[in-house]
């Protein structure tokens, strides 16, 4: 099974490449195409705990099933809007 | 007629999202805009790079007005947030509410904000004196019930 896999900011400078086509034999769901990922490019590890996921445009989670040609986003935590984010 | 959501490498121009709400409905209305600010956590900031997820970024810009809209009758909401390049002084965010009445205008355009900032898919690269660096926030997740309800607390506290 083949997903396209994108990639943002500082997760797509770790990889080098904000969109890559991955091959995932057997994929289920969105934790085998990021074990894949982890697995072809050991550097996107850093944000395991951190990262959020999107499934062909709508937010996913890691137990979200994958299909062959979905697009798969991984997003690091996000800072849109101006200043720092009220917790 | 502006549409109510843009996710854009041209300068924003807080009128024309006013334009996108107006109506006779509305008693009042609110703008924000966020701006390039020229200093972060004692760094100085010469300028900021907005990366977006463009196509998910604007279904979310319209997720949070559906979730405005549905919280304050009456209610009308724009968003346009900026990508690329900002200089300081520039505005990477405007938001614009139209509600029968001003408290309400005052509570949705916060809310807006806080939930920009939870769940958009947008990366600020701050490119500061000495170096650079990708600002993290929130783990964005649209579906995360708590962090909704974080935004709505803000917005009416």
């Amino acid at each position: 099974m083949r997903v396209n896999v994108k990639l943002f900011a500082r997760l797509r400078e770790l990889v080098g490449q904000g969109e890559l086509t991955l091959d995932v034999p057997g994929a289920t769901t969105v934790a085998d195409v990021w074990a894949a990922l982890v697995a072809a490019h050991p550097a996107a590890e850093a944000y395991a705990r951190s990262m959020s996921c999107a499934v062909n445009l709508n937010y996913a989670r890691m137990t979200t099933p994958v299909a062959d040609g979905d697009e798969v986003a991984f997003l690091p935590p996000v800072s849109g809007g101006s200043g720092a984010a009220v917790r | 007629m502006t549409s109510a959501t843009a996710i854009t490498s041209d300068p924003l121009s807080a009128e024309a999202v006013l334009r996108a709400v107006e109506g006779p409905g509305a008693g009042a209305v609110t703008t924000f805009v966020g701006l390039v600010r020229d200093h972060n956590v004692g760094r100085k900031v010469l300028w900021l790079d907005y990366e977006a997820y463009a196509p998910l970024a604007e279904k979310a810009l319209g997720i949070i007005i559906a979730e405005a809209e549905a919280r304050w009758t009456g209610a009308r909401m724009a968003i346009h947030h900026r990508t690329g390049r900002l200089e300081i002084g520039e505005a990477s965010v405007v938001i614009a509410v139209a509600t029968p009445h001003r408290a309400d205008a005052f509570a949705a355009c916060r809310y807006a904000i806080e939930r920009i900032k939870q769940i958009v898919p947008i990366w600020k690269h701050e490119h500061f004196e000495g170096g650079e660096v990708w600002i993290e926030g929130a783990t964005a997740d649209a579906n995360d019930e708590a962090a909704r309800e974080a935004a709505l607390k803000i917005a009416c506290a």
